[in-house]
């Protein structure tokens, strides 16, 4: 159970080892926070991400298999962990980002990457709120992308498979209202981790950390969509609208 | 969705209204692996009386009161204090304890071993239990009396503060005081500054049955915590006035509705300190006071909790021995440092805590709570190092307020917690009874 000012007393993270969704477990560490389940694939990543919580403080890390492109495997690994004590807040953080040459040159890998970051998340999105309605609260996180609000002829493919999955998480927030299930979309821009590092910063860049403070107030204030940084609202609301002849030169 | 009075994390549970104890006993046979909980009135702060996903029971059906001949009341544990007081007050009978407010049921009286203004003279709730009637997990109902088997008065013991996870309390047989009018005299000094105000009260507690405090948490400097110290004793016949009258219970007279946001800025709430402190008479002596007025200030006003807007707020109660004075005046120094804008400070005097009972919360000292709204993390950080604060005094939170303590902070200060845990394991091995607050505190 989260308590009075928001702090979770466990988190799952889908997609353990992702930079983003271990800055968003370091920013709700707490005194409350006892457990975090890192969901991933075995990998030497996984295992210096659970030493990196637990010298955070984390009294217990404990770990699952995960394959977010195995969804017939979801099933079983969310049960193992909801089998423990109530899951406060479910971090869907896992995803791959492409290089788009390559990708409209093998459609098999944007079939790939299609099935990781939308059919991974849908999978486990509904899951998760199957087993947190039967709990009777809890939030899902769900980390999308501005990608995902218009497609861009640089990074479409990603761009499609985001729009997927925000779409899904929206919905699915729509349809969990009075079940004590809070579900938030996180929309940022540039993200500077290590899935962007081989890439050139775009403006607004911002830092895994200020994507995990954004979630953190998103939860507070019970927000369904957040975008980071916040002005990213604007700009993409700007975007949203130029016309496409016009879209199509943009640098973006 | 259910959430206690402070308004903060909701959860989602089946509500059930059995009408009779076969149906009770049904539910709680039934129960999935959510488990059940009795819910009363809602009044305690945080988590206490939500089982997400589970089932809550609803025992207002379970409302009936009877007055004995010697005075003792036969109570439902559905009933509300606020219909048992006009019932005693016509035999010339009040309650032996009652909290700030009379909206809590009888069941959450024993629950939560509420405490009153007169803890010093008469002790918590549990005191005056002289037995009652608890369905267990394995569907018996167990008649506890105070003269029972050793494991009889344990169970009882357990259950009077146990927050609702020993069982379903269903009925109650408590002793009552004798209020031969509705009057009360009362006494009031205004006080410039904390030092005497503690001093006020540590002195005149001996001599009357109920005394508070209100503290103004608010001001700087030498004036932070100048209050209002109020004594009071039960009219004798013939000095009340007997134009008081406990209003009939129904609904309060003003509502809140639900708001947006909240009005309680911190400047409203330092003008509002700065009125009340002013309207406080310097000093005044046995002047006769309504009943209701007296014990239940804020019950005029339904709803009151919405005034913190939809985010919430939360209460921060703590006791600590007459060594940890000290944690009085320094919790409301680190909240005005925070410019946490508090303006239900209420300060107390307690006697010897009920050792019998693990989780009853008083001892003997000093209690204070604060109303806070519920914010950020910069309060968060503040509250955990009051925690600390409190533990190394010697002292302890209250359960019915709490809703953001961690496990080893309540651990550490209800050292007899694992005797509290042994019997529940005794009772209900499957955790069948059982809540949010049970299960963030690891109870």
């Amino acid at each position: 159970m989260s308590d009075a000012l928001h702090r979770p007393s466990s988190v799952l993270l889908l997609g353990g080892t992702s930079d983003i969704g271990l800055a968003t477990v370091r920013a709700l560490a707490s005194p409350a926070l006892r457990r975090v389940v890192l969901a991933a694939r075995p990998s030497p990543a996984r295992d210096a991400a659970v030493e990196q919580l637990t010298e955070a403080g984390v009294p217990e890390v404990c770990v699952r298999d995960f394959d977010a492109a195995d969804t017939a495997s979801h099933a079983q690994v969310l049960d193992s962990v909801f089998a423990g004590p109530d899951v406060d807040v479910v971090v869907v953080a896992f995803g791959v980002l492409g290089e788009q040459r390559e990708l409209e040159e093998a459609p098999d890998l944007a079939v790939e990457l299609a099935r990781v970051n939308y059919l991974g998340g849908v999978s486990s999105c509904l899951l998760a709120a199957q087993r947190l309605r039967r709990q009777g609260h809890g939030s899902i996180v769900v980390l999308s992308s501005v990608a995902g609000d218009r497609p861009r002829r640089s990074n479409f493919v990603y761009g499609s498979s985001k729009a997927g999955l925000d779409s899904l998480a929206r919905g699915l927030a729509d349809s969990l209202r009075g079940t004590g299930v809070h579900v938030l979309v996180v929309r940022p821009g540039f993200v500077r981790s290590s899935m962007t590092e081989h890439l050139d910063p775009a403006p607004l860049a911002v830092t895994p950390a200020d994507v995990a403070a954004a979630v953190v107030d998103g939860l507070r204030r019970g927000s369904t969509v957040v975008y980071v940084p916040r002005v990213m609202r604007l700009v993409m609301t700007g975007l949203r609208h130029v016309p496409g002849p016009i879209f199509r030169r943009l640098p973006v | 969705m259910l959430h206690g009075w402070g308004g903060t994390a909701p959860s989602r549970a089946h509500v059930v209204h059995p009408g009779t104890l076969e149906e009770l006993a049904a539910v709680v046979a039934d129960a999935g692996p959510r488990g059940v909980l009795v819910r009363g009135a809602g009044r305690s702060y945080g988590d206490a009386a939500q089982n997400g996903g589970g089932t809550v029971l609803d025992l207002s059906a379970f409302s009936s009161v009877r007055v004995l001949d010697d005075g003792d009341v036969v109570a439902g544990a559905g009933a509300v204090l606020a219909h048992l007081v006009p019932v005693l007050l016509r035999r010339g009978r009040f309650l032996p304890v009652t909290p700030g407010t009379r909206y809590v049921t009888v069941g959450g009286a024993v629950a939560a071993d509420v405490h009153g203004k007169n803890h010093h003279v008469d002790s918590s709730f549990g005191a005056h239990v002289r037995r009652l009637d608890l369905l267990t997990a394995d569907g018996t109902l167990r008649r506890l009396c105070r003269d029972g088997s050793p494991a009889e008065q344990r169970l009882l013991d357990a259950t009077l503060g146990g927050m609702g996870l020993t069982g379903a309390v269903t009925e109650v047989q408590f002793g009552t005081v004798p209020a031969p009018t509705a009057s009360i005299l009362v006494d009031t000094h205004r006080a410039d500054d904390l030092d005497t105000v503690m001093a006020l009260m540590a002195e005149g507690d001996d001599r009357h049955r109920y005394s508070v405090a209100w503290v103004d948490g608010t001001v700087a400097g030498a004036r932070l915590g100048r209050g209002v110290v109020t004594f009071g004793d039960h009219a004798p016949e013939g000095d009340g006035d007997p134009r008081h009258r406990t209003p009939p219970p129904g609904e309060p007279r003003v509502g809140v509705p639900p708001l947006p946001v909240s009005p309680l800025h911190r400047h409203a709430v330092a003008a509002f300190n700065e009125a009340w402190f002013r309207r406080a008479p310097r000093r005044r002596i046995a002047e006769p006071t309504p009943l209701a007025p007296f014990f239940y200030p804020l019950d005029a006003v339904g709803g009151w909790n919405r005034l913190y807007g939809p985010s919430g707020f939360l209460q921060y109660q703590f006791a600590v021995p007459d060594s940890g004075a000290a944690m009085v005046r320094r919790t409301l120094e680190q909240l005005r440092a925070l410019r946490v804008p508090a303006y239900l400070t209420v300060l107390k005097r307690f006697g010897p805590g009920r050792d019998a009972s693990p989780l009853s919360f008083p001892m003997a000292g000093w209690t204070l709570a604060v109303d806070v709204p519920a914010r950020d993390a910069a309060l968060a950080r503040a509250l955990d190092r009051l925690d600390e604060q409190v533990l190394e005094a010697g002292g302890r939170l209250y359960l019915a307020k709490d809703s953001r303590a961690v496990p080893a902070t309540i651990a550490a200060g209800y050292p007899q917690l694992d005797r509290f845990r042994a019997v529940r394991r005794d009772v209900d091995p499957d955790g069948v009874f059982v809540s949010d607050l049970a299960r963030r505190l690891d109870l």
